[in-house]
């Protein structure tokens, strides 16, 4: 058992990891819309007679 | 389901259809019925350009579009000047690319977030556009020498929303590090707690099944070493307002939070150092994380409304358009060339400086006619809803609309001198002595924290004196079992489920204390113009006068005449033809005359016509109209030279849905009160028809804040509702006030609440709201009291085993969330 002594630091390096990559995270705005990609995800375009690339390439 | 034409809601903003109108739009091979011109252009734009999913996922009705004016897409073309787009659009490294940050206005739900992405993004010259669900911001990307910012403005205002550029670099960006920060936090207790978890549930199970010492020892040490970062960065904040609780003599939530945590952290290091005893941890942690999420979401959902309106309110560029070299003539016809004007921001105006004002324009300052005449819509300050007509050398009130005529005025007062400023001063001293009522679970708070340390004395005094080799353990288990995790989370619990009830039917609670007013309240005071009814004028009846002509053809004559006017009764006769006529044309009018304020002659078919108001009618016609009834309303008359035709009876139309609130309201026991600034003709008939209890009428701003006082000096407790800067004051006095959506911006950031939807009866289901919330915050507090009842004399007697205390901790916390999920399904 007294590999524990080798996971306990083992696994605090890794929860500090986390919590870097976690502040890297809400430093890139990745927390500041957290509604929206719920919705999003279900509105996909069945139907699209306009395609905004067609239009920008008419200009 | 029957065909929908049927139904009598409009299909785009859900509010009823007069079923004399017959405007359709078609979706999906079904006529659907709709309330106005706005929505049909609106519903229309959206179903051509493909987008008419969006009526498919949306989950709330949008509001009522407004009319897209001309002066209005005049305004929008401001923002395309170099000067004004220097505050707000930031260059790109690439030419001409721009980017800027915009406010949306009008988003009720997810799937409008949708459509203006897909709608914007559409558009040819725009590169990238992202919207925030949550603050309703956009960031759009575009080319400037393919569309222009104004564009981008008017094509969202097509498909029923306002969108408004702000410059995010000011106090936004203070609030965004703020988020960021609460974000962090969270996430750390979330993360750290976690980790003490694994320790604590290994201890506990070596509670059971046995557990070498050196093992549990070095448990406790790792436990203590992950636990003071929490403390230090995460629990802080409790500490910090607990210290300001304590230093300003209050008693908040925070102080027994702070010493809940702090005694179970302190004792847990004291027996950790020593080896021996229970370490409590785990609770620490779990607690923070919890407290520190029901804040997080609490406060989120509060500052999205409040944000939003400030935001506006300061960042709307003020844009007056000043006269240089002009020549003052006393004529009417004004013409300055594009030369002589120039745009400059309101606040460089300085005092006797010529602006000129063209039709639609908001008076950017008070000041004095110097040349023209117009109708001036000053219902803003007076609530009265016709204009009235000001000529050479009277005063105009910045603030008000000048409605018919260019004007050029000279400036006379600004900043501390201006009415609007004297009307904030108003506000600024209704804030300040207004009767706030004392919060429920902070009163339950200050009652526990005394109790629950008389009680540890008395436990500690008892086992000391009983069993001295105990005493400091059992005391400090009783503190911990207490923790007041379930009486802190019971109120933001049930107020971030009510808040996602109010954001549905678009009521926003703005302040903290909104809700729990609410549910108090005796008596509802409303205004009238605006609020109780449209704040626009409409065609109620038609007399006629004679039997030569129909109602049509009178009503077709009249519309041809006030055609080209910009005047709202002019608006109100076009409006109402433009409903019934199927096939009928406007007459072609020749040697038309407008007198400002009066009334319209002109020409068709040559015969001579006059329409206008009395004065008008008996100057130019020897002809008497025999109905003068109904002597409230305001009444236009048309006539030929020598027959009175018809009378047009016009008001203000009433909200459709006002009936049933106050209905509701009566039903609910509560009074209902009108106050008003318009004539006590307009308002008394308003208030019969609705059957509102009390009325009163020609008020000033300070009168209004007067009568509220009066009323909560009986010991009412006034909910106030009104949208006007003349209202501003008395939201600000009234115990909790709300605010229309469409109204002004003073009067939005001076509100309690917001009424973003516009549908006035969702005020009597908010109430409903707040009394379900404030009786499931009462449960809820009493469910964290009667645990504490039994828990805390099990620990004081010493029955109270650690896991056992954690249990009891996360489930009353875990009933008191469930208690308030309760709200998510609510009947009205």
């Amino acid at each position: 058992m007294d590999i524990i002594y080798l996971l306990l630091p083992v696994a605090l390096f890794i929860v500090i990891i986390i919590i870097v990559i976690f502040f890297w995270a809400v430093k890139s705005d990745q927390f500041e819309d957290l509604d929206g990609p719920a919705h999003r995800i279900l509105m996909d375009d069945d139907n699209k007679p306009e395609k905004p690339a067609a239009n920008d390439n008419k200009d | 389901m029957s065909k929908s034409a049927e139904s009598s809601t409009c299909f785009h903003c859900g509010l009823p259809v007069d079923d004399r109108l017959h405007i359709y739009v078609k979706y999906q091979g079904e006529n659907k019925p709709m309330c106005c011109y706005g929505c049909q252009a609106v519903a229309q734009a959206i179903i051509d350009s493909g987008m008419d999913d969006f009526y498919k996922y949306r989950t709330t009705m949008p509001e009522k579009p407004e009319e897209i004016v001309p002066e209005f897409l005049q305004q929008l073309k401001a923002y395309d000047s170099i000067a004004i787009q220097d505050k707000f659009v930031e260059k790109t490294s690439e030419n001409n690319i721009l980017e800027v940050s915009l406010i949306l206005e009008g988003i009720t739900c997810a799937a409008c977030v949708w459509l203006n992405e897909k709608h914007i993004s559409t558009l040819p010259g725009v590169i990238n556009v992202s919207i925030n669900y949550s603050n309703h911001r956009a960031r759009v990307r575009w080319d400037n020498s393919k569309i222009h910012l104004s564009d981008i403005l008017e094509s969202i205002s097509r498909i029923g929303y306002l969108a408004h550029p702000y410059d995010p670099e000011q106090h936004q960006f203070i609030l965004e590090k703020e988020r960021k920060q609460q974000i962090r936090r969270l996430g750390v207790s979330g993360l750290l707690g976690m980790q003490i978890m694994i320790f604590a549930v290994a201890m506990y199970s070596g509670d059971w099944w046995g557990m070498a010492e050196s093992f549990r020892q070095s448990f406790r040490w790792i436990s203590l070493a992950v636990c003071i970062p929490l403390i230090f960065y995460c629990s802080s904040v409790f500490f910090k307002s607990a210290y300001r609780d304590i230093i300003n003599k209050r008693v908040g939530m925070d102080v027994p939070v702070s010493l809940g945590i702090l005694i179970a952290f302190a004792s847990s290091t004291a027996n950790t150092v020593n080896g021996s005893g229970e370490v409590y941890f785990d609770s620490v942690a779990m607690f923070t994380f919890f407290l520190l999420s029901a804040r997080f979401f609490e406060i989120s959902s509060r500052k999205q409304t409040s944000e939003a309106t400030e935001a506006l309110l300061n960042l709307k560029p003020a844009i007056a358009t000043r006269l240089k070299n002009y020549a003052v003539e006393k004529s009417s016809t004004i013409a300055p060339t594009i030369e002589q004007q120039e745009s400059i921001a309101v606040t460089e105006l300085k005092i006797g400086d010529l602006l000129l004002v063209q039709p639609g324009d908001v008076i950017p300052a008070d000041g004095t006619i110097i040349s023209g005449i117009s109708g001036i819509n000053e219902s803003l300050i007076t609530g009265e809803s016709l204009p009235v007509t000001k000529k050479l050398n009277d005063a105009v009130i910045g603030g008000s609309t000048n409605t018919e005529n260019p004007l050029v005025i000279q400036v006379s007062k600004l900043g501390e001198d201006s009415v609007l400023y004297s009307i904030q001063r108003l506000i600024d001293e209704a804030q300040h002595t207004k009767p706030a009522i004392a919060k429920l679970a902070d009163r339950i708070a200050s009652w526990f924290v005394g109790a629950l340390l008389a009680i540890a004395a008395v436990v500690a005094y008892y086992w000391y004196t009983a069993d001295a080799a105990q005493w400091l353990e059992i005391t400090i288990a009783t503190l911990v079992v207490s923790c007041p995790c379930a009486l802190s989370l019971a109120t933001p619990a049930a107020i971030t489920a009510a808040s996602g009830q109010l954001a549905k039917i678009g009521l926003l609670p703005k302040r903290a204390h909104a809700l729990e007013t609410l549910a108090h309240a005796t008596d509802f005071v409303f205004d009238k113009t605006g609020t109780l009814t449209e704040g626009k004028i409409k065609l109620e009846k038609t007399v006629l006068n004679t039997d030569s002509y129909d109602e049509q053809r009178a009503l077709t004559v009249a519309a041809s005449l006030e055609a080209n006017s910009e005047h709202p009764i002019a608006k109100a006769l076009l409006d109402a033809y433009q409903s019934v006529a199927d096939q009928h044309t406007l007459y072609k009018v020749e040697n038309l005359i407008h007198t400002t304020g009066r009334g319209i002659q002109g020409t068709i078919d040559k015969t001579g016509w006059y329409i206008g108001n009395q004065d008008f009618i008996q100057q130019y016609c020897s002809c008497s109209f025999d109905s003068h009834a109904e002597g409230s309303a305001s009444k236009i008359y048309l006539a030929t030279k020598h027959e009175g035709v018809a009378i047009f009876i016009l008001s203000d139309s009433i909200r459709k849905q006002a009936k049933s609130l106050i209905d509701q309201l009566h039903q609910q026991h509560l009074h209902t009160h009108l106050m008003s600034g318009d004539r006590i003709e307009n308002a008394s008939s308003v208030s019969r028809q609705l059957g509102i209890q009390h009325c009163q009428a020609n008020l000033r701003p300070e009168d209004k804040l007067a009568k509220v006082k009066a009323l909560q000096q009986q010991g009412a407790i006034v909910v106030m509702t009104g949208d006007g800067v003349n209202d501003a004051p008395v939201l600000a006095g009234a115990n909790l006030s709300i605010a229309m959506g469409k109204g002004t911006r003073l009067a939005a950031t001076t509100a309690d609440m917001i009424l973003i939807s516009n549908h006035i009866e969702h005020i009597y289901r908010g109430y409903r709201i707040a009394v379900k919330t404030l009786g499931i915050i009462k449960q809820n507090l009493g469910w964290a009291i009667l645990y504490n009842v039994v828990a805390i004399p099990a620990a004081a007697t010493g029955y109270v085993e650690p896991w056992l205390a954690a249990l009891g901790m996360s489930t009353s916390s875990l009933v008191v969330i469930f208690n308030a999920m309760r709200l998510n399904r609510i009947k009205y």
